[in-house]
């Protein structure tokens, strides 16, 4: 084990204690989050740990992490911006703002990250915030009613090494501390 | 009709306060599980069926009913689990419950788990909701602290632990036994049925399963008596329900009606009207999977009934509103893309009918359709429809049936033309074919 050891590994434990004696599988989910918190990705060696501790097999685990969305298996920016552009923000004018958000971070066609590694712009599916469309989340932190213009001030900002407000929310201070707080290992309030 | 009607699940809205367990007591807070702890499983079970309380996830059964279906007699414990997995677009009202008066959600949880004699709840969160999650936690540590949790529930000697469970972005994990395989550590994927949740759910064992705004439904029935929450809408579908609505409105946001309240009421004096005063095209009623309804409905009753006899569904009360200015072909194409993203691969009629569609749809908008791609996308819509394990596929069938049942005109004049007629107002990000 090398990404848990000592707190990190009490952390994990403390997370499988969470659910029912013989149903600890059930721990996979926030365990990938504990060590995406830690690298900033899930990568083999995460796969490998949460296999370890749990008693599965590497592709089990692997099979969970490819499933869903939220876990990275690729590099992956220090920020995490997110732009929906599902129909109620689309109709408010959210493919422009994606498409600035993009251009802002100058990734180039068919990557994902900035050159300078600070930001990963994903195109999203409905955030849930429709009442505020157009809608972003950095970290998964609320940025509500973005204009093009904001979204690239955003990205400036990012990139600039500061953290922006959330529109509502608590401040999320990278894409590691929102897998930490995804973890359940920190509470953050507004 | 909303102007008599006194608001329930929204009415401490204006109070900032209820967050916090000492605020949401002071507004007679966690009453209706002191009412509930001084029942029997089987009152609190008739109680809620008296109420006529339906499921607001979607599908509408019959609350009540769902918990006197679970044995208790199998030897296996039993579990409730809530599925806050709030994802069909459209939808955020769940969050906005939640945000406000988290309290209440964990109050009917506990309420339902008394019912089942459940001594685990298990609430499953939507993964990108991370900072509502936080303020769960928030709420399930005040209440343990409180006494309203763990092994003496307010003195009663009776356990009940709350685990909250995060998500991690997947649509079908609002599928509830794509949730359950999601909770138990395994891709979330539909199991099929029988055997059902109530019987064999979580850990193989009787399992409740429901939405958020149900249950926030629970405590004041336990309150005030299922008359009183028979006192406010339609027969067949009593109480009040949140609506979300998006896109062309002048006041987007999610409103408490009264079931039964006409889609005129909602639109024009709560979300302020059509925005910039331009005339309805089309709307969705309960979110993308339901079928989209047109000008012509805008009288229609906003119930179960009423919106089914319509040619929809209520869904998740999720209205999308588009103006005579957006493009149906362009919305029909993001939607059905959204559902080949999101489906989770296991059955074949949606995972490539889903893909195939956006591909044809995508070509249509760029104004490269063929002549015989509306029969093409009729014969898609037959072959999704129903063909697939889960209800996933459907909504994409109903995106593709409902557009081109109401808008076949503006369909064969994107053909005709080679290009949108709409002058593609919102820039599409798909590329050209």
């Amino acid at each position: 084990m090398e990404l848990l050891t000592g707190t990190t590994l009490d952390q994990a434990n403390a997370i499988v204690a969470r659910y029912p004696e013989g149903r600890e599988r059930s721990a996979v989910m926030p365990l990938l989050y504990l060590v995406q918190s830690i690298e900033g990705m899930v990568s083999r060696q995460g796969l490998r740990e949460v296999a370890e501790l749990l008693g599965l097999t590497t592709a089990e685990v692997e099979a969970v992490a490819t499933f869903y969305s939220m876990y990275r298996l690729r590099p992956t920016g220090e920020h995490l911006v997110n732009v929906c552009t599902n129909l109620s923000c689309m109709l408010r004018g959210a493919n422009h703002v994606y498409r600035a958000a993009v251009e802002a971070a100058e990734i180039p066609p068919g990557q994902e990250v900035s050159p300078d590694g600070a930001v990963s712009v994903h195109e999203e599916e409905c955030l849930g915030v429709c009442e505020f469309a157009p809608a972003v989340q950095v970290d998964f932190a609320g940025h509500d009613r973005v204009t093009p213009e904001r979204a690239r001030a955003l990205i400036a900002r990012l990139r600039a090494g500061e953290v922006p407000e959330p529109s509502r929310g608590p401040r999320v201070d990278g894409f590691r501390h929102a897998s930490r707080i995804l973890a359940g290992l920190e509470q953050v309030d507004a | 009709m909303s102007a008599t009607f006194e608001p329930r699940l929204t009415r401490n809205w204006d109070d900032p306060e209820v967050v916090s367990l000492e605020g949401y007591e002071a507004k007679q807070g966690y009453a209706g599980l002191r009412a509930a702890l001084a029942m029997s499983d089987a009152e609190i079970v008739e109680t809620v069926k008296a109420s006529g309380l339906r499921g607001r996830g979607g599908a509408g059964f019959p609350t009540g009913m769902k918990w006197g279906f679970v044995p208790r007699d199998t030897g296996k414990p039993t579990y409730v689990v809530v599925n806050f997995d709030e994802s069909e677009p459209g939808t955020c009202n769940n969050r906005q419950l939640v945000e406000r008066e988290p309290h209440r959600l964990l109050e009917g949880a506990v309420i339902s788990a008394l019912a089942i004699g459940c001594e685990t709840a298990f609430i499953y969160v939507r993964g990108e909701y991370l900072w509502q999650g936080t303020i769960l936690q928030r709420a399930v540590d005040e209440a343990y602290a409180g006494g309203h949790l763990g092994s003496d529930v307010l003195g009663s000697g009776k356990r009940v632990d709350v685990v909250l469970h995060r998500g991690a972005g997947a649509y079908i994990c609002g599928e509830e036994t794509a949730l359950l395989n999601s909770l138990e550590g395994f891709r979330g994927q539909p199991r099929l049925r029988p055997p059902f949740p109530a019987v064999e759910g979580l850990y193989a064992s009787p399992t409740v399963i429901n939405n958020p705004e149900t249950l926030m439904n629970v405590p004041d029935i336990l309150a005030f008596g299922g008359d009183w929450f028979r006192s406010v809408g339609p027969e067949k579908s009593p109480g009040t329900k949140m609506f979300t609505v998006s896109g062309k409105v002048e006041r987007p946001g999610n409103y408490e009606v009264p079931m039964g309240t006409p889609f005129r009421v909602l639109l024009e004096d709560l979300a302020g009207g059509v925005l910039d005063g331009r005339a309805l095209k089309a709307w969705t009623p309960g979110g993308s999977s339901t079928p989209m309804l047109t000008a012509e409905h805008i009288d229609v009753a906003l119930d179960y009934e009423s919106i089914a006899a319509a040619g929809s569904l209520l869904g998740t009360g999720a209205v999308m509103v588009m103006d005579e200015t957006d493009c149906v072909v362009e919305a029909a194409e993001r939607m059905v893309r959204f559902y080949a993203h999101e489906s989770c691969g296991k059955c074949t009629p949606c995972r490539e009918g889903t893909w195939w569609a956006t591909r044809v749809l995508e070509r249509i908008e760029a104004g490269h359709g063929r002549d015989d791609d509306l029969p093409l996308m009729t014969e898609m819509g037959r072959n999704i429809m129903f063909k697939a394990f889960c209800a996933l596929a459907d909504g994409a069938a109903s995106v593709i049936n409902s557009s081109l049942k109401h808008f076949a005109d503006e369909y064969e004049a994107h053909v005709r033309e080679g290009r949108c007629p709409m002058g593609a107002a919102h820039g599409a990000l798909g590329v050209a074919v």
